[in-house]
């Protein structure tokens, strides 16, 4: 169970947004994440408590396919992200770092900036406390909460190898 | 349920059943493909995984096909990378000498990849295996190194738009006319998280490499896979190709698609991207006229011996201006082979044209073919983003073979058939 603040931003943020090339010079999770989101709005950061939740809309993470922008957002101490859609290889990117996603369409207009909300990412229920309105998205499916689980692709495999072993 | 031809080959290779768009499939792999651009980081991902060997060593392929015949030192280091781990992990598909070609053209023509293939790569134009109908996607570094270590990976189930390509080609406008028609028409995010699928009397009449031209570039719609129904063509190419036990796959008749997209070709001119987006689609008589410094003939997309006919028979008797330098780039050894035997490449040489190695070369702006400032090119590839080819003030026209190797004779874009 997640429970933290909502931050809006709008439809079509590119990862140069979340994480401008010129931050690339490290893979380091504190240092990206203390300039996420600086291509959109410069100090954007300091508005963002750790375990606070980005509410995006269309498209989000779209453009190049860097690791590093679900990396600043964990980073940042976001754990959740929910948009009305995500790019294909963000989309990846992220679970495969650990962060977690929800897809939830037109039903993302329900959240504004500031809401409280407690998100079951079991169950894929998202509780707007400050509206008192509930989203019901698609539940990850088994096998991805697995790798949520473990934190991250990375660990993920090493587990499995393991059983193999 | 009947199924669309994404969710029917994915199906065959999981053990969870699909019931529809949206829904996430763990599949096993038929192969994981991996550059000298990627693969270094793929390696990175995959020593922190602990991985003591990758999952099938006949199932990995890395291509050392951007950079080489390697540009700098540093990229000399980046292929000495993948060249250690090949070696370390009994690699049997590594390419980089005399047997390297563009990756895409180079992996169908050695029989790698085939009809029903389920097939990831760390490079986004590895749907151009669409055109055989397999279920083939780009992906990011760690994502390879976990199929390079467990031969599987996860995949959401795309909803699907179908294309239904219609009407007859006129001469000098092809495959890639259409599908930059196409690209025009939906956008660049038009098919986002989607699967193309190919269908309609003008797809059944395309040949084989000209459906890898028009999957190929369904990432530049934004799409996940664009496929093409495998029939008689495809088993025939696949069998010529080496491979066996390959089978017929077509979607069912009520398979649901988002929606349907007509392209018709009747009346079609030769189809011009121009900057900076593959969607900024004119035809050819609303550009003609614009000077060119460059022609670029070659790439993933039209590097193919089909293309370097086209690309030959305007050429032929003619010469390129004395303002044009025009690349001729075969795409793997292989093709540039045969266009020696038949004759093509004495052509290219006789029209004063460049004829290079087998290499992505200047389609990435890596090498041998770089544009300065105010330059602009036509090429036969598939990215004409700002800078692709060089500076950032440069410009890159994308066209078919035909109107690239027309635009060289004349110095300036023009309609092949006024050559
Ligand atoms: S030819 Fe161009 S698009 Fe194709 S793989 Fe090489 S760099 Fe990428």
């Amino acid at each position: 169970m997640y429970h933290g603040t909502a931050h809006t931003v709008g439809a079509h943020i590119d990862t140069d947004a979340i994480i401008p090339a010129r931050f690339l010079v490290t893979t380091d999770p504190d240092e990206l994440g203390a300039n996420c989101m600086e291509g959109l709005e410069a100090g954007w950061i300091k508005k963002v408590k750790k375990g606070d939740i980005m509410v995006a809309g269309e498209n989000f993470g779209c453009g190049s396919s860097r690791e590093h922008a679900p990396v600043a957002l964990l980073g940042a101490g976001i754990p959740v992200v929910i948009a009305h859609s995500y790019a294909r290889i963000f989309y990846r990117n992220g679970f495969n770092m650990g962060l977690v996603l929800l897809e939830i369409g037109d039903d993302v207009s329900k959240i504004h900036d500031g809401d409280e909300l407690k998100v079951d990412a079991d169950t894929g229920v998202i509780q707007n406390v400050t509206t008192g309105t509930t989203i019901q998205c698609k539940p990850v499916p088994p096998f991805m909460q697995g790798i949520l689980d473990k934190g991250g692709l990375i660990p993920y495999v090493q587990d499995r190898l393991a059983e193999r072993a | 349920m009947p199924a669309t031809l994404a969710e029917k080959i994915l199906q065959q290779h999981s053990d969870e059943q699909i019931t529809g768009p949206g829904q996430i499939v763990r599949c096993r792999l038929s192969l994981v493909l991996a550059n000298d651009i990627t693969a270094p980081l793929a390696i990175k991902s995959f020593e922190k995984m602990g991985a003591a060997a990758v999952f099938d060593k006949d199932k990995i392929a890395i291509v050392a096909d951007h950079f080489t015949p390697n540009k700098d030192i540093a990229s000399a280091e980046q292929v000495k990378v993948c060249r250690e781990f090949a070696k370390k992990m009994g690699i049997t598909h590594y390419f980089e000498g005399g047997n390297v070609g563009v990756e895409h053209a180079l992996l169908p023509e050695l029989g790698l990849v085939g009809p029903g293939d389920v097939i990831i790569g760390a490079d986004s134009h590895t749907c151009t295996y669409g055109g055989l109908g397999a279920f083939a996607t780009g992906m990011g570094s760690t994502d390879i190194a976990a199929g390079m270590a467990l031969g599987e990976t996860w995949f959401k189930v795309p909803p699907t738009i179908q294309v239904i390509l219609t009407g007859t080609l006129r001469q000098w406008v092809g495959a890639k006319d259409l599908m930059l028609a196409l690209i025009g028409t939906i956008g660049v995010s038009g098919a986002l998280y989607k699967a193309l699928e190919f269908t309609g009397d003008l797809a059944t009449a395309l040949s084989v490499e000209g459906r890898m031209t028009m999957s190929n570039m369904a990432i530049e719609a934004g799409g996940k896979v664009g496929l093409f129904p495998a029939d008689a063509k495809t088993l025939a190419y696949a069998a010529a190709h080496g491979r066996t036990g390959d089978v017929a796959l077509a979607a069912d008749p009520k398979a649901v698609y988002e929606r349907t997209v007509t392209i018709n070709a009747d009346g079609m001119e030769p189809q011009i991207a121009c900057p900076h987006l593959p969607d900024n689609v004119k035809p050819v008589s609303a550009v003609a006229g614009l000077p060119i410094d460059q022609a670029v003939i070659g790439s993933c997309t039209n590097g193919r011996i089909e293309d370097l006919r086209e690309a030959a028979a305007i050429l032929k008797g003619k010469k390129v201006a004395d303002s044009v330098r025009c690349i001729v780039l075969p795409a793997t050894p292989n093709i540039w082979r045969q266009a020696l035997a038949e004759g093509l490449i004495e052509t290219f040489m006789a029209a004063n044209c460049i004829v290079g190695p087998a290499t992505c070369g200047p389609c990435l702006g890596g090498h041998m073919g770089i544009l300065a400032g105010g330059e602009r090119a036509i090429a036969t590839t598939n990215r004409n983003f700002k800078g692709r080819m060089g500076s950032l003030e440069s410009e890159v026209y994308l066209s078919g073979p035909a109107a690239a190797a027309a635009a060289a004779i004349a110095g300036e874009i023009i309609d092949p058939a006024k050559v």
